[in-house]
């Protein structure tokens, strides 16, 4: 009776488009006709996307969008997470300061990035001018770089937030035993810490990574997907082919496309939480046998 | 870095923290300062700070809803006013429906140990895999063809009747067509984390109440709400923010008149001339209501966030 409400409105609105769309990927369908309208035609929009050169191209961005900003963020947070892991006073103060780029729209997140990348006017640009450097054009030339950036200012603390709760709650007997066996602050980051650690990184690694292949609006925004093809990633490129293109079908194979993406990160990311639960209670089973 | 946490942090260890926080802020603050300058001043770009502050920027976003007529403007040319309204009506209705139903849902499942824990984390995780943008064309498709109330039929009928129109109503164009998708996407996060809170609470406190002779749901209301709004909070925040800053399907479904600040944002963006100065004015006015969560709440926000993650 408490379960109805929800049950319902997560059938309708989730799962029922869900199947719809997997339904609708196999058929030539137009905005303009309803999906029974539109005929069958088996799987052709899928091989269709694999001889489109501009479908290869947006998977290839995204694929370096999304593993780039991942490991990069990944360096950077862990790292800033071991450097400031200290009794701070202003520790909650600064954390607080971090979230604020999370919080705000992503599609005002675009706008300040896309001001101070801005040819002439932009920050960047000003300082460089200042320096005596030659300006950069930053979403001309290097626009998928310059828009790996932007995310790693983003999501960057959102790393850094969870690596620092981990460390904080490691135990600190092992850290204890291996200062007084005289280990050396590196030896302790690289022996104790950072495989205390890993658990936790993993699925905010898989989380990140699943994040990373959503991103849409702060790219919108920035650059459009462009110039050419060269910042638009898969989600974009399933707006525009709906949208622009008006190919309902093949944007919807092209939504299957990266939804079974995402679901083999997602079925890595919970096996690998089920087997971390397993290996803790059989830990636990033979400390008890032992007593 | 040396090799214990307890010894004097050195000068350079401030002067990390300095530049992350400007790195992490830095931006925001251009935005501000930006939003109160003239389009002049922000390209001829004489140095940052000294400038005459104005509120044209923010006079001219908000044309259409002022109670007095700007002298600098003779036309109102972008009316953020109404997308400001239909963004608030459709932020707060669904962070509002989301929790009364995830709550009672969430309740349902501790209580009545209707599904397991696990259904519901990974009912979370796999939603949370779904990117709105794959959520685009179904979504789309149903919302304009298939939930539309048909001339003919009874309600269809009473509508145009009432208000005129084509006929058949769609949800598509609508408040409640967006709100309806916003609630789904939030729903199995919202439940997640109020359910960990849920176990947290006593079973002999809800049992006494009953003994008193409370029904179930008095019990829910008068006994266990009080004792998770932390949680409620968390979750408020979280899906506030999702259905305020969603651009993509919101782009899809509104009409004309259903129009929220992101899209608009993004619509003045894509011209070749930008109007820096009115819309970094609106995109600050975008960006204020998370702003102030973030300072007033932010534990409970990192509560949300590590919970995701840490027991996802």
């Amino acid at each position: 009776m408490f379960m109805a409400p929800a049950l319902i409105i997560m059938a309708v609105a989730l799962f029922y488009p869900l199947m719809y769309m997997v339904y609708g990927s196999f058929r030539e369908w137009d905005p303009s006709q309803s999906l029974s309208e539109s005929d069958f035609i088996g799987i052709a929009n899928y091989t269709k996307l694999w001889s489109d050169e501009a479908f290869r191209e947006s998977l290839a961005v995204t694929l370096t969008f999304a593993f780039s900003v991942v490991i990069i963020e990944m360096i950077l947070g862990v790292g800033l997470a071991l450097l400031l892991d200290r009794k701070l006073r202003g520790m909650s103060v600064l954390r607080t300061l971090f979230i604020l780029p999370m919080m705000i729209a992503p599609v005002v997140v675009g706008l300040m990035w896309r001001f101070m990348y801005h040819p002439t006017d932009g920050t960047f640009n000003r300082w460089l001018t200042a320096l005596g450097i030659d300006r950069v054009d930053w979403l001309g030339d290097h626009a998928l770089l310059s828009v790996i950036i932007a995310d790693i200012w983003q999501w960057t603390p959102f790393i850094f937030i969870l690596a620092l709760a981990a460390l904080q709650s490691l135990p600190r007997s092992a850290l204890e035993a291996a200062r007084i066996d005289g280990a050396t602050g590196w030896q302790q980051i690289v022996h104790i810490k950072l495989p205390l650690m890993a658990p936790v990184l993993i699925v905010t690694m898989l989380l990140r990574l699943i994040d990373a292949f959503k991103v849409l609006e702060v790219i919108l925004v920035m650059t459009e997907g462009g110039p050419g093809l060269s910042t638009e990633i898969m989600a974009l490129r399933i707006a525009r082919t709906a949208q622009e293109f008006r190919e309902l079908g093949e944007a919807a194979a092209m939504s299957n496309y990266l939804l079974l993406m995402l679901m083999i990160l997602t079925m890595l990311m919970y096996g690998f939480s089920r087997w971390q639960e397993i290996r803790e209670q059989r830990l636990k089973m033979a400390a008890k046998e032992e007593i | 870095m040396s090799s214990a946490s307890n010894d004097r942090p050195n000068p350079a260890f401030y002067a990390l923290l300095g530049t992350l926080i400007f790195m992490a802020i830095g931006p925001v603050v251009l935005m501000f300062v930006n939003s109160f300058k003239l389009d002049i001043d922000i390209i001829s770009g004489t140095s940052g700070l000294f400038f005459l502050p104005t509120i044209q920027n923010y006079e001219a976003a908000l044309c259409d809803v002022l109670w007095y007529e700007p002298e600098h403007l003779d036309y109102c040319a972008i009316r953020f006013g109404g997308a400001f309204k239909n963004s608030i009506i459709i932020a707060l209705i669904s962070t509002v429906l989301t929790l009364v139903i995830g709550c009672m849902a969430a309740y349902g499942i501790t209580r009545f140990r209707f599904m397991g824990r696990d259904t519901v984390s990974f009912a979370t995780l796999a939603v949370r895999m779904v990117p709105p943008a794959v959520l685009l064309v179904p979504v789309f498709g149903l919302w304009n063809n298939t939930f539309c109330l048909d001339r003919d039929g009874m309600i269809g009928g009473f509508i145009r009747d009432t208000f005129g129109g084509r006929g058949d109503v769609c949800l598509a164009g609508t408040h409640s067509g967006i709100i309806l998708i916003y609630v789904a996407m939030n729903l199995p996060f919202v439940i997640w984390i109020l359910q960990s809170f849920i176990v947290q609470v006593p079973r002999s406190l809800e049992e006494a109440a009953r003994v008193d002779g409370a029904n179930p749901f008095q019990v829910f209301y008068m006994v266990v709400l009080p004792l998770i709004k932390p949680g409620l909070a968390a979750a408020a925040i979280f899906t506030f923010r999702i259905a305020w800053n969603e651009y993509l399907l919101a782009s899809a479904l509104a009409d004309r008149d259903t129009k929220t600040v992101p899209i608009l944002i993004v619509n003045n963006t894509s011209e070749f001339n930008i109007e820096w100065g009115v819309i970094m004015a609106t995109g600050m006015l975008l960006a204020i209501p998370p702003i102030i969560f973030t300072l007033i709440a932010s534990k409970q926000i990192i509560t949300g966030m590590t919970a995701g993650a840490v027991k996802g």
